[in-house]
């Protein structure tokens, strides 16, 4: 909301410098986002930090008020006229200009009453109106085609008013001195007349009181402590009564609280003042006209927003009856032309105002474009409602329309501002326009709202804040925002203001609800910072959380990096995951309603679509990846509404196994399923899981021939190995390097996580180190040669570490040579040779008998 | 013989003073001193000698031996040190080359952001409660005093499931409801948590906006917890977070589940507070968001709000990343782009 700090001048004395105000506001919770100079210097105040603004500061002697007393042609173009100016010199400055907005005035002799416009000097500093870039230009004496000139009549953009540079500023009636508050005499410096600052102030939800210009200086007197101006709210009704000239009905009262008319008679349709104007413009209105320029002014003002009828309009459509103005809900097809030329279908929630002829507007939005004001009008039906905040939000979301009024409305107006609202709006047309008002309001109001009175113990105003304060200064805090209190002994009867809609009726809620404006005014940093005297509650250690911090610390203790990815993906990418898969199932996923964009609609099943996401980014600079992510996936449950949301561990690896180098000895060998396998058991071995056992996989996702599962005690914790080829091509990572993935049931995984797991004394008997190589058949595992060796070798066998695998002469086809080095130790003796002999011996014969192995030669 | 002898000791002696390696000085040994060298085999020819010649020969040639043993222990000390010398001397390698690399693992910066502050909580006595991504409407709004169709809830723009009534978190606020019903024991207990998670936003992904992002919760619930206490615990934890001199501003703010509420500001601690590019020249950076927690919350978590009373605030810690680290993007943080991960 912005905020003109001469209109808000109106209602409070401001004696501090803007930008310190602009401080206390922020830190009381009406942030002041921005600050804008028109024309006037910035302020600088110790201690208080503004970024340092740009606006070109008029300067006092060479920019002023001027008035044009004549306006005359060029002799030498057509495009210029001089305009002569009284600047309160001696003389008349004869100008050239070529504003169009002078031509209607050309060579009609002197002006009956002058036009004011911004005048410059030659040496002033202004914007330059020519210059496609915005930069500033100092005027110089130049002739215009044959006539000296050496001053200037300013467009708004010249003065950096706004970006409007097609005429001059110029002003039909004589403006104030906002000093003096009388009427500005010509050469008054400008800044003086249109000086201004302009405060942009960021509205939380709970400030619905401060969307006007009033509730914002309510804010500021209680700030200052200085008193608050309310503007009059008297007419001047000297017309015959309304009574009979139009009925009001509401249906709806829950929705439509109260409505107020009053009518204006004999009004002229005429330009609005120049202040309000004026006014208009600095909050960014368009000014129209004076009737619907009030209904805006007072919006802006008091923050209830008007709305006016052509009375003649509404009592042509009743024919013969009296205009009668209801306030329904829809009828089912209904629909409605607003202002906005919008051919709207009302919905079942859309409150209306409407006659018996039909619709007249969405009650408290927008209105209609049937009964509008046009410049032919002359009686004024001004209407001044109130309506259920949550059913004008929910309204201007379903038919998308937001506006000034339905904004207002949906944050919550006190239905009480809907008379001041109309009396005010109804005494300005008045005023502005001519007539007379009729006497009296029709006011009906069936659900009227209860005053909130709520009762505070001194004692709770210390329990939350941790400050003490007095029954008295509580009270004389609250009054300074005009909470009415009345104080009896430690508890303060407090009567809130009706605008006051933020604070509760409910006890306890309305406490604190008035504890917070007692912070809020005394102001935050004066409250002391303590460190917490309660009791400490029992500590726990958050187990999952440190395991799986574990992991990752084990991750990157393997070499790699760790990723965190959107958790939105599509099933269709998903199912690009799958080879061959042609139909996707969305039934299983949790799925957005209103997804952002068309590629994050839905949460992952799997952390591999987001490595591999990761890992096709990264392609395109670099063949080395070493990724590995945790986070959840999100997984459906059938009658539940909400989704399990179990852990993942997922890991990708792919490229040269080392990192390249300035020298050629290293292998750039690319990473295969080993490699993944090595990071697999460095994985475990970190988290000190053991008894793992590895299976085939039958995971879509991966090679069938390249591929494992890793199980403990028969339950699967995840699969590993080469990216299948498909599915590579799917995400075009094929034709380079293999991609090894993997991914683990996380919270499985750390489950069997064993803390307190044992250490082994060391040895103090020697070791006996013998190589053993069997041949095999292709068919014979690894692990199974490894487990009989195990087997065979008893306690005496200390280890056993496969060093080679060879395949080829004199090996026979379809079989394999396996070299191991083996460790024989006794706990208790040195080992004999003919005890290792012994040992080795069994174990090659166990091999033989239960492998059909051979020891090779 | 003897004449023989004198000759190998003359030619060895000299043929020792041309050798300047360890190479030479080997071969030297092995060929005079050496099991088949010269001196060896001379002196095997012993018995070919009459009887009385042998002495002389014996005692001149054991002589012989040890001056060339002597000598040859001094030449080696020389080629030594020289070859020492001349190995530190010309021995240099261009040490400006590259090192070899090695793959070098690291955490996602919002994960070191997030245990940084794992540590400091913890410190404080505040531990560590997570709850869910995809939370009810009624968790994420309706019990944190924000109800339906309340123009509060225009403060977040939220992704719907398409299940009725259940959404995408849009902070982790929820989690304040659970760890109260779950930790609280009916009201009786009192609590001090963080709640770290995953925040989702229906926002436009820009420079400085995500539709996800990392949030840190902190929830203290207790007999006597008061706003004094907020401000006390959230000056220390700035102190730790972002150094001693740390100035912390308070200012008033709004959120429906805390009341008062206030947003925290720290001085910009990449210009001290003079103003610069990173503060928008105001000298103070947001950090947080807090407020003592609101009697419907409380009486939604099971606590008496009028025995009871508990705080509230939340941080980003991918904003904290940011202003630490000069990072100007947020979109990096879930692009995982290796050039910005290797960073960390
Ligand atoms: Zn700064």
């Amino acid at each position: 909301m912005e905020i003109p700090v001469s209109w808000l001048k109106e209602y409070v004395d401001i004696d501090v410098p803007v930008e310190l105000l602009a401080e206390k506001m922020t830190v009381a919770g009406l942030e002041v986002g921005a600050i804008t100079y028109l024309g006037v210097p910035q302020g600088f105040v110790e201690g208080i930090r503004w970024p340092v603004s740009e606006h070109l500061v008029w300067d006092r002697e060479k920019i002023v008020l001027g008035a044009i007393r004549e306006v005359q042609p060029h002799p030498n173009a057509d495009r210029l006229v001089i305009a002569l100016v009284d600047y309160g010199g001696a003389e008349l400055e004869a100008t050239v200009t070529g504003a169009p907005n002078l031509f209607p005035y050309k060579g009609v002799g002197p002006l009956q009453s002058p036009l004011w416009t911004p005048f410059a000097k030659e040496g002033a500093e202004v914007w330059d109106g020519h210059s496609e870039v915005r930069k500033r230009m100092i005027l110089k004496e130049k002739p215009l085609r044959g006539i000296p000139n050496r001053c200037m009549v300013c467009s708004e953009y010249e003065l950096g008013i706004s970006d409007e540079h097609e005429g001059i500023l110029l002003m039909q009636q004589q403006p104030t001195n906002t000093v003096t508050g009388q009427p500005a005499a010509p050469g008054t410096p400008l800044q003086d007349v249109l000086g201004d600052i302009i405060l942009t102030v960021e509205l939380t939800p709970n400030l619905a009181r401060c969307f006007s210009v009033l509730g914002v200086a309510r804010e500021v007197a209680a700030l200052l402590d200085k008193p608050l101006r309310q503007p009059s709210h008297e007419v001047l009704m000297e017309g015959a009564g309304i009574a009979g000239e139009v009925e009001i009905e509401i249906r709806e009262p829950e929705l439509n609280p109260r409505f107020t008319l009053m009518l204006l008679r004999g009004t002229t349709i005429q330009p609005s003042p120049e202040w309000l104007q004026r006014r208009l413009k600095l909050v960014g209105q368009r000014p129209i006209n004076n009737i619907v320029d009030v209904t805006n002014y007072i919006t802006f003002e008091i923050g209830q927003p008007l709305h006016a009828f052509d009375y003649d309009k509404l009592k042509a459509r009743a024919g013969s009856a009296t205009p009668t103005i209801i306030t329904r809900l829809p009828t089912p097809g209904e629909t409605l032309e607003t202002l906005d030329e919008v051919q709207r279908t009302l919905e079942p929630h859309n409150i209306l105002v409407c006659d018996r002829a039909g619709v007249l507007s969405m009650g408290g939005i927008i209105g209609g474009a049937e009964t509008e004001i046009s410049d032919t009008t002359t009686n004024v039906l001004l209407e001044a409602a109130n309506w259920n905040f949550i059913n004008i939000r929910r309204s201007m979301q379903s038919q998308k329309v937001f506006t000034d009024a339905g904004t207002r409305f949906s944050r919550g107006v006190h239905p009480s501002q809907a008379l001041l609202g109309v009396q005010r709006g109804i005494e300005l047309m008045r005023q502005f326009g001519g007539g007379q008002v009729a006497q009296g309001v029709v006011d009906v109001y069936p659900l009227p709202a209860p005053t909130v009175q709520v009762d505070l113990r001194v004692a709770e105003v210390e329990r939350i804040l941790g400050m003490s304060f007095s029954a008295a200064e509580c009270a004389a805090l609250l009054r300074r925002l005009s909470f009415g209190v009345d104080v009896e002994g430690d508890v303060l009867h407090v009567t809130v203001p009706d605008y006051r809609m933020d604070i509760s009726s409910d006890p306890i809620t309305g406490q604190a609800d008035l504890i917070e404006e007692i912070a809020r005014v005394h102001g935050y940093n004066q409250i002391p910072a303590t460190i917490i005297a309660d009791m400490m509650p029992a500590q726990r250690a958050n187990v999952e959380l440190e395991r799986e911090e574990l992991a990752r610390d084990v991750m990157v203790a393997l070499g790699l990096r760790e990723t965190i990815s959107y958790r939105l993906t599509t099933p269709e990418r998903e199912a690009m995951l799958t080879p061959g898969a042609n139909s996707t199932s969305h039934e299983t996923y949790v799925e957005l309603a209103n997804p952002l964009m068309a590629e994050r609609s839905a949460l992952r099943h799997t952390l591999l679509i987001s490595l591999l996401e990761s890992a096709v980014a990264n392609a395109r600079y670099t063949t080395q990846q070493q990724l590995f992510e945790i986070g959840n996936v999100y997984l459906k449950r059938e009658g539940e509404a909400l989704p399990d949301e179990p852990r993942r561990l997922g890991i990708l690896i792919t490229g040269p196994r080392r990192v390249e180098s300035w020298q050629q000895d290293e292998s750039n060998t690319p990473v295969d399923f080993y490699d993944l396998k090595g990071v697999v058991d460095g994985l475990l071995r970190g988290l000190h899981i053991g008894g793992v056992s590895y299976a085939r996989s039958t995971h879509p996702s991966l090679h069938p021939g390249r591929s494992a599962q890793v199980l403990l005690n028969g339950r699967a914790l995840g699969d590993f190995g080469e990216l299948h080829p498909l599915v590579a091509q799917n995400f075009e990572l094929n034709g380079g390097a293999p991609l090894l993935v993997a991914e683990f049931d996380l919270d499985a995984l750390l489950e069997r996580v064993e803390p307190n797991y044992g250490v082994l004394p060391l040895p103090t008997t020697p070791p006996v180190y013998q190589d053993i190589a069997l041949v095999v058949g292709e068919e014979t595992t690894a692990a199974a040669v490894e487990a009989t060796i195990i087997k065979a070798g008893g306690n005496m066998l200390k280890g056993a570490r496969l060093f080679d695998v060879y395949r080829g002469e004199p090996i026979p086809a379809g079989h394999k040579s396996l070299a191991y080095s083996l460790v024989y130790q006794a706990d208790d003796r040195t080992l004999t040779d003919g005890e290792v002999a012994k040992v080795h011996q069994k174990i090659v014969k166990t091999c033989e008998r239960e492998l059909g192995a051979k020891l090779r030669a | 013989m003897l004449e023989q002898l004198e000759k190998l000791y003359q030619d060895a002696m000299a043929e020792l003073e041309a050798v300047t390696s360890s190479e030479a000085l080997r071969e030297w040994d092995s060929r005079t001193l050496g099991q088949k060298g010269a001196v060896t085999l001379l002196l095997r020819g012993i018995g070919g000698l009459p009887k009385e010649e042998r002495a002389d020969f014996g005692k001149r040639a054991n002589e012989v031996k040890l001056a060339l043993a002597e000598a040859f222990a001094a030449r080696e000390t020389l080629v030594r040190e020289h070859e020492l010398a001349r190995d530190l001397e010309e021995g240099q390698i261009d040490v400006t080359l590259p090192g070899r690399g090695r793959a070098v693992g690291g955490l996602h910066p919002s994960t070191q952001t997030l245990r940084e502050l794992y540590h400091i909580w913890a410190d404080m006595g505040f531990q560590v409660y997570r709850s869910r991504d995809v939370e009810s409407d009624e968790m994420n709004f309706t019990l944190l005093n924000i109800p339906e169709h309340h123009p509060a809830r225009d403060m977040w723009d939220t992704f719907h499931t398409t299940t009725p009534g259940v959404i995408l978190r849009t902070h982790t606020s929820p989690g304040q409801v659970r760890a109260m019903r779950e930790l609280g024991g009916d009201g009786s207990q009192p609590i001090r948590v963080i709640l770290p998670g995953m925040c989702y936003r229906y926002e436009q992904v820009t420079t400085r906006s995500e539709m996800q992002f990392h949030q840190l919760e902190g929830l203290a619930i207790g007999r006597n917890i008061r706003m004094s206490d907020l401000k006390g615990t959230v000056t220390e934890f700035a102190r730790r977070m972002f150094g001693a001199n740390a100035a912390v501003r308070f200012r008033a703010s709004y959120f429906p589940f805390t009341e008062p509420s206030m947003e925290i500001d720290v001085e910009c601690f990449l210009c001290g507070g003079s103003g610069c590019r990173v503060c928008k020249y105001a000298g103070w950076l947001e950090i947080a968001g807090a407020g003592m927690v609101h009697p419907t919350v409380l009486r939604n978590g099971g606590y008496d709000p009028s025995q009871w009373s508990g705080f509230a605030f939340g941080m980003g810690p991918e904003r904290m990343a940011m202003l630490k680290h000069g990072i100007t993007d947020i979109r990096y943080f879930w692009g995982n782009d290796l050039r910005f991960l290797e960073q960390f």
